[in-house]
């Protein structure tokens, strides 16, 4: 595999409707914004560049199949080769990889990533609907499909076994809410307390509405490059600032389509096959997990994502991690509910299994030097979705991984205040960051290492 | 406990209108001004019908129409889905069908949906569980009755339940739903 660098990204700003615009001159916003971001025009660029992957949910909301082709075209792309993906909440982190492998395989040296939403076009218990088709129809969807109900489901059992509470949870969208006040991307910027999060209207026990990201309407690209790429924008009049941005590691994981069909694996089976290298590592943890074990935990349950682990776990070999905590500066994950941030925290090794309530109030997934209102007893040690996650900069699906990749590629560039206009959010010194896309009820994660040369 | 909402809820309906407002003359002037102008947008009805087979699942739902709960099971493991599967995830071998309608039930986890999708907001609140069977490895979903949506509590997790039938099967999941136990 060769190298591959993220060399630029652009976000259109995540709004709850753009009807001003078709979803090709939203995707084009985004896209216009990476190339302007490079300082080079837009027909040297569409000279550079070899192809694409187009990143979208949702047939139903676009009510357009093949939506992929026409921000292609609109995009002047055509005929270069493109394909579009798609894998539910995953589409945007898939398409980041999708394009990552064009290049690593070397059958590209320029490879752009785009994607879009649009969710506007119904109501917003019609956009339920579509989301909670993304559920077996036989099966899950006739019962009371409802997303939110399914995630409300698994939190009520992680805190039935792990104690967690709903003020952990809360603790969790103050944060995201607060970090994304200096974002101006993001599609809602408040300053909320527990308070209010526990007061907003009730969804689905025990999540609010405060606990649940919004749908929203927006785009997002990355480009991507080789060695080869690089030189070729370059010679094209790019400015691609050094060092470079590299994705050192990509990891996937899937399960059961039905939350109910899960296994429950024993104590063994979970540390030969999901245990982190340092959980194996640590007898302290093995004895912890036996215990847990002994009082009836089993594995991953309803309770957690094995897809999340098996992602980590693949991602963290790839990019030579061994504990992310300590090795990663910060993580933008997909915290479509408060508990699935609480939920991932535990999957991708921050701490361990059943800890996720008391590591989300610990304070080290907060950013530095910020007011949260919080009592928090200890220091950030990597700030999680300092951009404000999904929470509070909206979810347009097949944009929010790319998304994702974008603010990473800013960090990681140390450019955040260029393009927030701000550097209240800016990770100081960051060298290495994670994205984190996740599908349905845990059933497509992926998990993108992406790091600052030295 | 909620805030009492301060704003009406809003709907994608609206006014029918006839004539759209457009410049007299498309001289250059006003031709410029169009991009300047708010965009037309449409209601557009999306309706279909689908015939929908349950396949290799469909003895299930003659059962359930039939107050019977059944589950499959894979004959050499024992391995057992109460939501039934064709084919074992582990051998890849057909499974068998079995009858878990006197099976011990509890709740595994729950929660209480005050929203939802479209089709089920009238129903609101409801409240879907995940069911756990004595002997048996995966879970079911279903609704629950007999508890007070407004009196949720995680002590509904490990309550003892039992299947019950609707009298006129609608051939789907919900033919079957849970309640505690007698």
């Amino acid at each position: 595999m060769r190298p591959v660098f993220a060399v630029s990204g652009g976000v259109s700003k995540f709004a709850k409707a753009r009807p001003d615009k078709t979803f090709q001159a939203v995707i084009k916003e985004a896209y216009d914004y990476a190339i302007e971001d490079l300082g080079i025009d837009f027909p040297a660029f569409t000279s550079a560049v070899d192809g694409s992957v187009a990143s979208y949910f949702s047939d139903h909301f676009s009510r357009q199949l093949m939506a992929g082709i026409m921000a292609q075209d609109y995009l002047g792309l055509c005929p270069k080769p493109s394909h579009r993906v798609e894998g539910g909440g995953a589409t945007g982190g898939l398409c980041l990889q999708e394009a990552w492998k064009s290049i690593a395989s070397g059958h590209m040296d320029v490879c752009v990533a785009y994607g879009f939403e649009t969710m506007s076009h119904v109501e917003t218990w019609k956009g339920n609907e579509f989301i909670a088709l993304a559920s077996d129809v036989s099966w899950d969807y006739p019962v009371g499909g409802f997303y939110s109900g399914y995630y409300a489901m698994m939190v009520t059992r992680h805190m039935k076994e792990f104690g967690t509470t709903v003020e952990q949870m809360a603790a969790v969208s103050v944060k995201n809410h607060i970090n994304a006040y200096y974002n101006p991307y993001a599609q809602k910027r408040h300053r909320y307390t527990i308070q209010d999060v526990r007061e907003s209207p009730m969804v689905a026990w025990p999540l609010t509405r405060l606990d649940i990201c919004v749908m929203s309407d927006g785009a997002a690209s990355v480009i991507l490059a080789s060695e080869e790429g690089l030189r070729r924008l370059e010679g094209a009049g790019a400015r691609i600032p050094r060092p470079l941005v590299r994705v050192t590691g990509i990891g996937r994981g899937t399960d059961a389509m039905r939350m109910s069909d899960r296994p429950h694996v024993d104590y063994d089976t979970f540390m030969r096959d999901y245990a982190t290298e340092s959980e194996r590592g640590s007898d302290e943890t093995r004895r912890y997990y036996k215990k847990l074990w002994d009082h009836g935990t089993r594995y991953p349950g309803v309770h957690s994502f094995r897809a999340g682990r098996t992602a980590g776990n693949m991602a963290y070999k790839h990019a030579g991690i061994h504990d992310p905590l300590q090795e990663l500066d910060f993580i933008e994950l997909h915290d479509a509910y408060t508990s699935s941030e609480l939920q991932t925290y535990e999957d991708m090794g921050l701490c361990r299994y059943g800890e996720g309530g008391s590591f989300a109030v610990s304070g080290k997934a907060f950013m530095p030097g910020l007011d949260y209102g919080l009592e928090l007893p200890e220091a950030p040690e990597c700030p999680v979705n300092p951009s404000g996650g999904l929470i509070a900069c909206g979810h347009p699906v097949g944009a929010t991984g790319l998304m994702q990749a974008v603010f990473a590629i800013w960090q990681l560039q140390g450019s955040i205040k260029k393009h927030f206009g701000d550097e209240t959010l800016q990770v100081k010194n960051a060298r290495r960051g994670a994205i984190h896309s996740h599908a349905g009820t845990g059933t497509y994660v992926t998990i993108s290492i992406l790091e600052r040369e030295e | 406990m909620s805030k009492i909402p301060d704003k009406r809820p809003e709907t994608l309906g609206g006014y029918v209108i006839h004539g759209v407002p457009f410049p007299i003359d498309t001289d250059p002037e006003a031709l410029a001004f169009l991009k300047r102008m708010s965009p037309i947008q449409i209601e557009q009805k999306y309706q279909v019908t689908y015939l929908h087979s349950y396949g290799q699942d469909s003895p299930w739902f003659a059962a359930a129409s039939n107050r019977r709960l059944l589950a499959t099971r894979h004959a050499e493991s024992g391995y057992t889905y109460a939501t039934p599967r064709g084919h074992d995830m582990y051998s890849g071998e057909e499974t068998v069908w079995i009858d878990i309608t006197d099976r011990p039930a509890r709740v595994h986890a729950f929660t209480v949906c005050h929203f939802g999708s479209e089709e089920f907001l009238p129903e609101t609140p409801f409240v879907l569980a995940l069911i756990e069977f004595e002997n048996v490895n995966t879970l079911f979903l279903t609704r629950l009755v007999g508890v007070d949506p407004d009196q949720a509590t995680l002590d509904w997790i490990g309550m003892q339940v039992e299947p019950r039938f609707l009298r006129n099967s609608k051939l789907k999941p919900t033919d079957v739903y849970f309640a505690p136990s007698a």
